[in-house]
């Protein structure tokens, strides 16, 4: 009987993998990938994915270890706060990116101030990295806690006893330690990266990304198999970049992906 | 390391107080001697690590740092290392340099860690040879000396294999090889063979051994295992609680045991108390003659091969056989006084005993310790 | 789209070990300490600045000029007054998915961590795809394939489907990692040998030591639901919308006042969740030492 409900999931997993490849023409679907648009729309995404990732590996790395390592008045406070986005909607993410760099946003009232002009991004591929960035940093700061906290401070010290300076540790010692979390960290960002529709949807720019490309194929178009088409590529991508996160990392994916 | 001309196996035997003359074993950096002067610790949560301590370690000596966990000799190794700062006034010298406030990276040690904490993102030679990369050692000079001290380590061959790729006892030998790659004035060992086990352990102290008096280098060592202590120690220190409580050579340390704790912590010690009878040691096993430096003492201790059997009645002390155990070697005899006192002995004689036979006792005089109450 | 990546609460780990403490730094802060202190500040100030603008727009008289304009809650009472159908729902919808959830989850859990082995993974595999496919992609399936059906289309169940289809492998998980740390095995031994049923054992001893792994999952599934855009957006028509549709349209059309103040709606349904997460992973933490 429980192995009765549990099928009852698998079905319903199967429908929507079926429902998902029914409508599309098979020739059409090779052809999409390679029409120009669409072609464009994927580069772009990818593109944004990947400069978000790196950005966020960087910012969250160094954010990460050094809260991890240090301990000062506040910590737990910064550490919590930080964290927090982690259950924001892309529709609130994109909203607090309109607040930072909106019209009437925080920064472009700051450089009004100091230089006289207003300095808006939120509508601009600016923005969406920014947006991008905002529910990036939480998750892959949290993994990458976790992985520092598990690093073996005698090979530091070892690196040290040797005449390593700070900076010689960090790229023979600790970097290659934190690979493994860093790379499955890395495929996590960049498969929500991907497959992130509310900011953009909510920052209604004019750069097209893969979710809404295939968003205005469906609604404004009915272009249903091309949608079902785009979707299935995207789909494919973001599971084949967890799979590499998950393989790479084992167990510690289980809990972070 | 320019070795050539110098005798690579040169067997000096344990115990003895001379110290290993430091040998030109680079073109810089010979061996230090090290000094420390009212080295305390205090960590931040008040434990009192270490007591205000100073220490004079001669170049090329090696001194071994011999106690239970906690008692600080592992914080010890480390303010020496570099890794921990020693309280406020407590200065550490390598010869006439005060590095007190240099970290541990610009000290120029060379440190093998309990767990060896070999690099797994390099090959074995890679690690040997990390040193003298961040040193700038050109590639090829790197190479060849890093060839050199695996052949030393006997390690020939292995220089390509991964660090996962090891025995124990052969990463072991990588880590020494790596921490004295780069001609340390001072080698710093936490506890290097305590992860092996038994046997691999009595046969790599006798390579160290051999090791640290042909390199002539100044080490510190740090062990919780006597015989380690005992085997390798030009000096031995015993610390317990953050102080060190005896500093000698090991037979100074075995028999002329300066406190209760050192006599108890090193091997087994015997201990009888009674009434003193001018000369004698007088209690209801019998009596023994006590040395004539011992003042108003109540009490006597002597190491369990100090003693000899002889037959009951014509000895010191009499008692009844509580338990033999046959450990090979030699056969220890649990023996009961009277009044309740319990003594053992050891003993290379071929015979067996029954549980409750008499037995007789004698003990040299010269053979008691006894310490000042 | 934004939270299909994080499972398990934020752990939030206690400070550095003992081995670290005073070693090094005991020379005091250094430049690189302030500097990276500086920085992480900077972007703790990224994450939390617009939150608290937003807060601040939601809560004044009139967002151009600003704070000066006074403190009100007129705003919030209007989103009150425009939306409280949407937040009713939305709320009825996470107790719904956790329901669902639960009655689905746990025992699947239970079969997996019972039975180890190669259809378990592939069944993990398949549980998890609705997770690594973009919301966009999963809601698409569904409107694909029942969107014929019309009764079913327009009520909230449709959306009720999309929710748990995403949010049960992440109850699964959770409850899973906990499962699997016991020895499921030798605790239904023991209950069978005193006499313990099926269901008795089931619910009786496997349930209440699972709690952890429950409460957390049902915590996880509660917040992702509150907070679940991607599909809802595709799913949803005028009558069945949730909160964060229901901010997509306020941002789009109303004052930003208006927005802002439904945004702090839906922070306050959100953060309290959240507090209890981390409050959560943190008394676990010490329980399932070395699990992770």
């Amino acid at each position: 009987m429980i192995v009765f409900a549990a099928f009852w999931l698998l079905p319903m997993a199967r429908l929507v993998s079926v429902g998902a490849s029914g409508p599309r023409g098979p020739a059409a679907y090779l052809a999409i990938v390679t029409d120009a648009n669409y072609f464009a729309s994927l580069v772009s995404t990818v593109t944004l994915s990947i400069g978000v990732t790196l950005a966020t590996l960087v910012v969250a790395g160094i954010a990460g270890m050094f809260l991890q390592r240090n301990d000062f008045p506040g910590r737990a406070i910064v550490v919590s706060l930080l964290t927090f986005p982690l259950a924001f909607p892309g529709v609130v993410i994109g909203f607090m990116v309109i607040m930072l760099a909106g019209r009437q946003g925080l920064i472009g009232t700051v450089t009004d101030a100091l230089f006289g002009s207003k300095l808006v991004f939120a509508y601009s591929i600016a923005g969406l990295f920014a947006g991008y960035l905002y529910f990036s940093i939480p998750r892959v700061i949290l993994t990458v806690m976790a992985a520092v906290e598990k690093l073996d401070r005698a090979l530091e010290e070892a690196a040290r006893s040797l005449g390593a300076t700070p900076w010689q540790v960090l790229r023979d010692v600790v970097l290659p330690g934190l690979r493994p979390a860093l790379i499955s960290a890395g495929a996590i960002c960049f498969a929500t990266s991907m497959g992130a529709f509310g900011t953009a949807f909510t920052l209604a720019t004019n750069i097209n990304v893969l979710p809404i490309t295939i968003y205005t194929e469906f609604t404004n178009y009915a272009n249903f198999s091309i949608a079902a088409a785009l979707s299935l590529v995207l789909g494919v991508i973001t599971w084949a970049a967890l799979a590499v996160a998950r393989t790479l990392a084992g167990s510690t994916v289980a809990a972070a992906a | 390391m320019s070795a050539e001309g110098r005798p690579e196996r040169e067997f000096r035997p344990p115990g003895s107080s001379e110290v290993a003359k430091p040998r030109a074993w680079g073109d810089h950096n010979d061996a230090a001697s090290v000094r420390l002067a009212e080295c305390a610790k205090t960590f931040a949560d008040g434990t009192r690590a270490l007591l205000p301590l100073n220490l004079d370690i001669q170049a090329g000596e090696t001194v071994v740092f011999l106690g239970p966990s906690g008692c600080g000799k592992t914080t010890l190794l480390r303010i020496i290392a570099g890794l921990a700062q020693p309280d406020a006034g407590g200065r550490v010298f390598f010869g006439d340099d005060d590095v007190t406030a240099r970290p541990i990276e610009r000290r120029n040690v060379g440190m093998v860690f309990q767990s060896y904490a070999l690099f797994p993102n390099m090959t074995v030679a890679e690690n040997v040879a990390y040193g003298l990369r961040v040193r700038r050692i050109r590639g090829d000079e790197r190479r060849r000396q890093a060839a050199k001290l695996l052949d030393m380590m006997h390690l020939a061959g292995l220089g390509d294999r991964r660090v996962d790729q090891l025995s124990g006892g052969q990463r072991q030998r990588v880590a020494l090889a790596r921490a004295l790659a780069v001609k340390p004035r001072v080698l710093l060992l936490d506890e290097p063979l305590t992860a092996l086990d038994a046997k691999l352990r009595e046969s790599l102290r006798v390579d160290i051994d051999r090791l640290l008096r042909s390199l002539g280098v100044t080490a510190v060592y740090v062990t919780h295992d006597q015989a380690e202590a005992m085997a390798l120690g030009d000096r031995v220190a015993v610390m317990s609680h953050g102080r060190v409580e005896q500093i000698g050579a090991p037979q100074d340390i075995y028999y002329r045991p300066a406190s209760a704790f050192v006599a108890d912590f090193i091997g087994t010690m015997n201990r009888v108390s009674g009434q003193r009878d001018g000369a004698s040691l007088r209690f209801p096993g019998g009596m023994l003659r006590l040395p004539g430096h011992a003042m108003a003492a109540d009490h006597a201790m002597f190491r369990p091969q100090d003693a000899r059997i002889v037959e009951p009645g014509a000895g010191a002390l009499t008692g009844r056989v509580a338990a033999a155990f046959f450990l090979g070697s030699m056969t220890r005899v649990v023996v009961d006084l009277p009044g309740e006192q319990t003594i053992v002995i050891d003993t290379v004689e071929r015979r067996s005993f029954v549980n409750g036979e008499a037995i007789g006792v004698d003990v040299d005089a010269d053979a008691l310790v006894i310490l000042e109450s | 789209m934004t939270t299909s990546s994080t499972p398990h609460p934020p752990r939030i780990r206690s400070a550095p070990s003992p081995r670290s403490r005073g070693e090094g730094r005991d020379e005091g802060h250094s430049r690189r300490f302030y500097a990276q202190l500086a920085f992480t500040v900077l972007v703790c100030a990224f994450l939390v600045v617009p939150v608290v603008l937003s807060v601040l727009a939601g809560l004044s008289q009139n967002f151009f000029v600003g704070v000066k304009s006074g403190l009100t809650l007129r705003w919030v009472g209007q989103v009150w007054s425009l939306y409280s159908g949407t937040i009713f729902l939305s709320l009825a919808l996470a107790l719904e998915c956790l329901a669902a959830t639960l009655v689905l989850g746990v025992p699947i859990a239970y079969v997996l961590a019972r039975r180890p082995g190669r259809m378990a993974r592939l069944f993990e595999e398949l549980l998890v795809l609705p997770v690594a496919v973009p919301g966009l992609a999963t809601a698409l399936a569904l409107i694909l394939l029942y969107g014929g059906w019309r009764g079913f289309r327009a009520s909230s169940l449709f959306i009720l489907v999309g929710h748990v289809v995403f949010t049960l492998p992440f109850m699964v998980r959770s409850v899973l990692a906990v499962m699997a740390a016991m020895d499921l095995v030798t605790l239904e031994e023991a209950a069978a040998s005193l006499g313990a049923g099926f269901f008795k054992r089931f619910f009786g001893v496997i349930v209440p030591n699972a709690r952890y792994g429950i409460l957390a999952g049902a915590l996880m599934v509660v917040t992702l639901s509150v907070g679940e855009f991607n599909i809802t957006w595709m799913l949803h028509t005028p009558l069945t919308k949730t909160i964060p549709v229901g901010l997509a349209d306020a941002y789009a059309s109303l004052r930003l006042e208006i927005g802002s103040a439904y945004t702090i709606v839906f922070f306050v349904m959100i953060v309290p969740l959240l507090v209890a997460m981390q409050w959560l992973s943190r008394e676990r933490a010490p329980a399932l030492a070395g699990r992770k």
